[in-house]
């Protein structure tokens, strides 16, 4: 066993665990964070992506005991106060989910980007940086008009996305 | 995953020591090659130490002649750095078509270098721009570092800190992703150092990342796709699987040559 | 039209909690006291098991039981069931083999069931599960569709010749007298290629067992809980109906693959009273590669008869449908019922007749994925429909346009009574929309590039809204396939809606509450959808075959009507009226002629406080049922138009353009349908370019995983023109047709042809990836050779 001390979601958290529990594990099992997913064994749907100091990591593919002293954000500390984070906010407005599994991680997937590049995203931009996160149901489009549009919302506040 | 004894060093001596103690040891850096492996029981390490924690290993450095990289630096640090954008461009292009964004914050280039995958797509710059890897024990040259399918000149025990580029003339990598696992279906990479030219050839080898030298001849008389024409890689010894037999990986690396030559010239 | 009734794009009531990460999926519930099943699957295609050594296992740490097929016939469980009977041509029945939840005396595909191991931890299950030795006399594998019949080795003793069936539908007399006189026969072969659903959420099991009560439950990740229930129930003899609970809470995606009734739920459920504590297991990616039932996998051949002038004379099919290893739940309709009635398309054709043979191999069970039987038509007879017209120098819109089906009511020769449509007006508004005018002048700037463009049209039908309980209980249906609906109305006038469709995606909370709040003249707001629960919905068939909306929603219409025929009543006693005169209209009831009038809430406190009228007169309360047996499949249809180009030199297709011009008849949110169809065509996408599930002559699945089953990405498709035509249908209450599954159902004969179209010739396979492509790129006569690199 391993102790492991770090911060999720704003909270401080230590635990003493099996070296080989995944962050994705130590999130659902541990802490009751499920909406963080797991959907393949390979690092490639996305499902499980979280915040890991602020940039977007798979959690299926990082140990717990890597995060040491670290800052976890998943989907369910996204948002503060109570209103939807605009890119939450964005997904649903532009019905980007049908059976809501890779949502958490494309949320998480699309904020990062935003971090990234900025909040004016061209479409071929978008789907280019969605590259390590698959939907079955959407067809994407839909995700692709979220995304496009929660940028340009987070640009504005949590003023803008509160009035959504 | 079978279970492991963890460690996190603080220097490389350390980690050097650990290594030494447990013959099943191995490293973890972003751990994106390693963890998929071990999550599969494919791998079962009977420690890891894991790299996170040893200080100066991560960082960048452009001196007049060459770029220096710390061996835990990520892709994503390797794609965004202004520096190594404006000395060779086309390692930051490729830093850009590894993985995705999230593989991207994870994975570094001393992980990719020690794993040697074959269809890798850092050993073809690192072959092609005569790269030097830096251990924590001496410098080997590229060219005798890539030895086979996941086969290094590492010895036991043996870190990967650094990977130091020489800036070429120009330099460009083109990339035909496999569909499905997004590695380097065929990946060329072509340099024009101030000493020749070299095209390198990843995904395709069945030993690995190696040199086009026909390609090479005929460039060194004029960089331009042209001399390509009529030019074509020889199937023999190329991989043939689901996704591309040796005939189609052949063509297809006298097009991303052609393409990263086109590219590089007009840089 | 309000704002949140019946074709108002209303925002998902259900997406609160998907977007918040509160989603409650399978694997999110955990019981107290739980253990965790490791599943070890056969890394064998076919062998003879000889015996198996769990001593070592069973005494591993954390261990609580490893349990075989052994254990399962010593406690009496039936094996799997195929519920849909099939006759072959001769009449004999179809050959179902036994399809044991654990394997006994024989594995026969890899993942086959071997034994479970129960730990306290998933990693003891794991270790333990390595460690038990397994005996195999290995024996030849069948794996090729086309070669399975008479492949001399035998897969199931009941089927010698690994044929399940040969099955026939039409009249063959008919069709050779036409193929006699036709001025031109189009032949052609075609695979449908075989897929693997991938519904991102892995399928998932806990089944807990309360020894007090001697009452199961079953969390599962199902498309049809109901049907779980009955099956495991009264096939596999778990648990009486009455006491098993089965719940399907939220389910990400099923695609048809959570349809079925699988080893693994029924052994976690099994599993749960055997070693007295709840047993729950999650599939893993390669898990589900290897064991979620796959769909198509088709080979055939196809000829069509013309007349001089491109009239369809008659089409002749012949289909060998691959099922796999064992029938899976509904395995034996999709190629037939679900498949030759479709064969006529949009079309005129006096003359049909489809041969189907199903056959094992040692591949995983084949069963329903979306669209189910109906792609594999669509791509039969719109394939036919572009090489005819292309044979006979005609425009392929022109070509259909002159073959469509016009006057309605449409008997086919192949079952389908077609109820209502307007094909040409799809047609047109597609071609408007895919500016099909400028399609010459794109191509020909791409050629100035090196590029070959193409372009291609699918004009699909469906058969939906399944089923008239009657028709398919003659066609050999288990079950009937109506829908229940009970509408509750408190005393506050809230209202829950229990129904037996069942949600993975499709937004049923909202739609349905749609039609609720329209109904009725509440707020959306005040009405909560119920589904998924089997204590809770007494009874349903589930979600699948694009049902919901034209089945299950008219059952809650017709739950509603009854609904506001008992508030007649109760306004009359309340309002001091006669019955006739109470009028229902906005949420108010009131008595004609007057301003006399009460809320709908106010109704139903009325109804519940019962002060206005005597138990003699009349029940207290407002909860009405109904059930729904529809009559009749309803018919979407429309015509989808793709525009691609190729990289010759690289074998790279872009999808420059993809139109869809759909008519589901009436449309509850056109947000919500959009959105299937855009999901649908990237499946179709997926199935004509990149999906493809491959085994080896071994039966070793070599696309296991992500990293070899290339699934669409964002980066593959673009953004799609969706347009819609509306004829509403006559056979439901609620004019709808469904939308669910057209997307996946029209887009790969679309591809294909854009594809073909491309390349100016016909040799090339689903999937056309790069590497075929490629191939078929070098054999374009529309390639210079100074432009072949």
């Amino acid at each position: 066993m391993s102790s492991v001390s770090l911060t999720v979601n704003g909270k401080a958290v230590t635990a003493d665990i099996d070296p080989r529990t995944l962050l994705v594990q130590y999130l659902r099992d541990s802490l009751r964070l499920t909406g963080t997913h797991v959907g393949c064994d390979t690092s490639q749907c996305g499902a499980c992506v979280v915040h890991l100091d602020g940039q977007a990591v798979k959690a299926c593919t990082v140990l717990t005991v890597q995060c040491e002293g670290r800052e976890v954000t998943t989907i369910e500390g996204l948002a503060s106060g109570g209103a939807l984070h605009p890119m939450q906010a964005a997904f649903r407005e532009h019905h980007g989910l049908q059976c809501g599994y890779c949502t958490p991680g494309m949320i998480m997937t699309a904020v990062d980007l935003v971090r990234r590049k900025g909040h004016a995203l061209d479409e071929h931009t978008i789907r280019h940086e969605l590259e390590g996160n698959i939907c079955r149901c959407t067809g994407y489009h839909n995700i692709v008009k979220a995304i496009g549009a929660g940028a340009a919302a987070m640009a504005g506040g949590p003023q803008q996305a509160a009035a959504e | 995953m079978y279970a492991f004894a963890y460690h996190h060093p603080t220097s490389l001596k350390e980690a050097a020591g650990l290594l030494a103690k447990d013959a099943d040891a191995k490293i973890v850096a972003g751990g994106h090659t390693l963890l998929p492996t071990m999550k599969q029981r494919l791998a079962a390490p009977g420690s890891l130490v894991d790299l996170a924690r040893v200080p100066d290993l991560a960082g960048i450095e452009r001196t007049p002649r060459a770029v220096t990289i710390g061996a835990m630096a990520t892709h994503a640090m390797v794609a965004d750095s202004a520096e190594i954008r404006e000395a060779i461009p086309a390692l930051t292009e490729l830093a850009a078509l590894i993985g995705d964004p999230a593989v991207r914050h994870r994975g570094t280039i001393g992980g990719s270098v020690a794993n040697n995958d074959p269809a890798a797509d850092y050993p073809a710059a690192c072959l092609a721009l005569g790269a030097t890897i830096g251990t924590n024990k001496r410098k080997i040259a590229a060219e005798d570092y890539f030895t086979g399918l996941f086969e290094t000149a590492l010895e036991e025990g043996e870190i990967v800190t650094s990977v130091s580029f020489p800036i070429p003339h120009k330099a460009a990598y083109e990339k035909f992703r496999n569909p499905a696992s997004r590695y380097a279906l065929v990946g060329v990479f072509v340099a024009k150092r101030p000493s020749d030219i070299r095209v390198t050839v990843t995904g395709a080898g069945s030993n690995g990342v190696f040199r086009w030298t026909e390609a090479e001849e005929a460039l060194a008389k004029r960089f331009s796709p042209k001399s390509l024409d009529g030019l074509s890689a020889s199937p023999a010894n190329l991989n043939s699987d689901l996704h591309a037999d040796a005939a189609y990986r052949a063509h297809l690396i006298g097009v991303m040559a052609r393409r990263a030559v086109q590219k590089a010239a007009d840089r | 039209m309000t704002a949140t009734g019946i074709g108002a794009p209303v925002r998902r009531k259900e997406d609160q909690r998907f977007i918040t990460g509160k989603g409650r999926y399978v694997d999110d519930f955990n019981r107290p006291g739980q253990a965790h099943a490791c599943f070890l699957r056969s890394p064998h295609a076919h062998a003879a098991i000889r015996g198996i050594d769990a001593g070592a296992a069973r005494a591993m740490p954390g261990v609580l039981a490893v349990l075989t097929g052994e254990d399962l016939a010593a406690d009496k469980v039936g094996g799997l069931i195929c519920g849909w009977m099939i006759h072959s041509k001769d009449g004999t029945p179809m050959k179902a083999g036994a399809h044991p939840a654990l394997a006994q005396g024989k594995v026969r595909y890899v993942g086959d069931h071997v034994a479970v191991v129960v730990a306290e931890t998933l990693s003891q299950a794991k270790d333990a599960a390595e460690a038990i030795a397994v005996a195999y006399d290995l024996l030849p594998a069948v794996v090729e569709t086309a070669r399975a019949a008479g492949a001399g080795t035998v897969i199931h003793d009941v089927a010698p010749d690994n044929t399940v069936f040969n099955w026939h539908l039409g009249n063959q007399a008919d069709v050779e007298a036409a193929f006699a006189r036709a001025a031109h026969v189009t032949a052609i072969d075609l695979v449908n290629n075989r897929l693997v659903p991938n519904a991102i959420e892995p399928r998932a099991a806990i089944g807990d067992y309360d020894e007090a009560e001697e009452q199961f439950t079953l969390y599962t990740t199902s498309q049809n809980p109901h049907v779980a229930r009955l099956v495991l129930s009264a096939f596999i003899g778990i648990a009486p109906e009455n006491k098993l609970r089965v719940v399907a809470p939220d389910v990400g995606g099923g695609f048809g693959s959570k349809i079925f009734i699988y080893a693994e739920e029924t052994v976690c459920v099994w599993a749960a009273r055997k070693v007295g504590r709840p047993v729950k297991w999650t599939s893993d990616r390669t898990e589900a590669f290897l064991c979620d039932a796959h769909g198509r996998d088709h080979v055939t051949h196809a000829e069509m008869a013309l007349d001089e002038s491109g009239r369809i004379l008659a089409l002749k099919v012949h289909t060998i449908a691959n099922l796999g290893a064992y029938l899976s739940t509904f395995a034996s309709s999709v190629p037939t019922y679900l498949y030759a009635p479709l064969l006529s398309g949009q079309y005129n054709i006096p003359a049909i007749y489809c041969e189907v043979d199903g056959v094992y191999t040692n591949t995983a069970p084949v069963d329903a994925y979306r669209g189910a039987g109906r792609p594999e038509a669509t791509f039969v007879i719109e394939r036919l429909a572009e090489v005819a017209a292309r044979q006979l120098g005609q425009d392929p819109a022109r070509f259909r346009r002159r073959n469509y089906v016009k006057a309605f009511p449409h008997q086919t020769p192949v079952i389908m009574m077609y109820d209502g449509g307007d094909y040409a007006a799809s047609l047109d508004k597609a071609l408007e929309i895919a500016d099909h005018k400028g399609f010459p002048r794109r191509r020909r700037e791409s050629a100035r590039n090196g590029k070959l463009r193409g372009l291609g049209f699918s004009s699909y039908i469906e058969a939906c809204g399944i089923a008239p309980s009657q028709a398919v209980g003659s066609l050999g249906a288990g079950v009937g396939l109506w829908e229940s609906a009970e509408v509750r109305v408190n005393p506050t006038g809230s209202i829950e809606v229990l129904t037996g469709s069942h949600s993975h995606g499709q937004g049923h909370e909202t739609t349905f509450a749609q039609l609720v709040s329209d109904r009725l003249g509440v707020p959306i707001e005040s009405v909560s959808i119920v589904h998924g629960d089997t204590d809770k919905v007494q009874f349903g068939m589930g979600t699948y075959g694009s049902r919901s909306g034209a089945v299950g929603m008219s059952a809650i219409a017709k739950a509603l009507d009854k609904v506001v025929a008992k508030g007649r009543k109760v306004a009359a006693y309340a309002l001091e009226a006669g019955e006739g005169d109470i009028e229902f209209k906005d949420g108010r009831f009131s008595v004609a002629g007057t301003d006399r009038s009460l809320a709908f809430g106010e109704v139903a406190l009325q109804a519940y406080i019962a002060h206005k009228f005597t138990g003699a007169e009349l029940e207290p309360g407002l909860k009405e049922g109904a059930f729904y047996d529809p009559t009749n499949f309803t018919f979407p249809a429309g015509v989808h138009i793709c525009e691609l180009e190729v990289d010759p030199d690289t074998g790279h297709v872009t999808i420059e353009r993809f139109t869809a011009v759909d008519d589901f008849g009436n449309i509850i949110n056109p947000m919500i349908v959009e959105g299937q169809v855009h999901g649908g065509i990237a499946q179709g996408v997926g199935q004509a370019l990149f999906e493809g599930a491959v085994y080896d002559s071994d039966g070793q699945l070599v696309t296991a995983s992500f990293m070899d089953y290339r699934m669409p990405r964002a980066e593959d498709l673009p953004s799609f023109e969706v347009g819609m035509t509306v004829t509403p249908c006559p056979s439901n209450p609620l004019g709808i047709k469904g939308c669910g599954e057209a997307g996946a159902i029209a887009a790969p004969a679309a591809v294909m042809n854009a594809l073909t179209d491309a390349l100016g010739h016909e040799n090339i396979a689903m999937p056309a990836t790069p590497l075929a492509v490629w191939r078929a790129a070098q054999a374009s006569p529309h390639l210079q050779p100074a432009a072949a690199e």
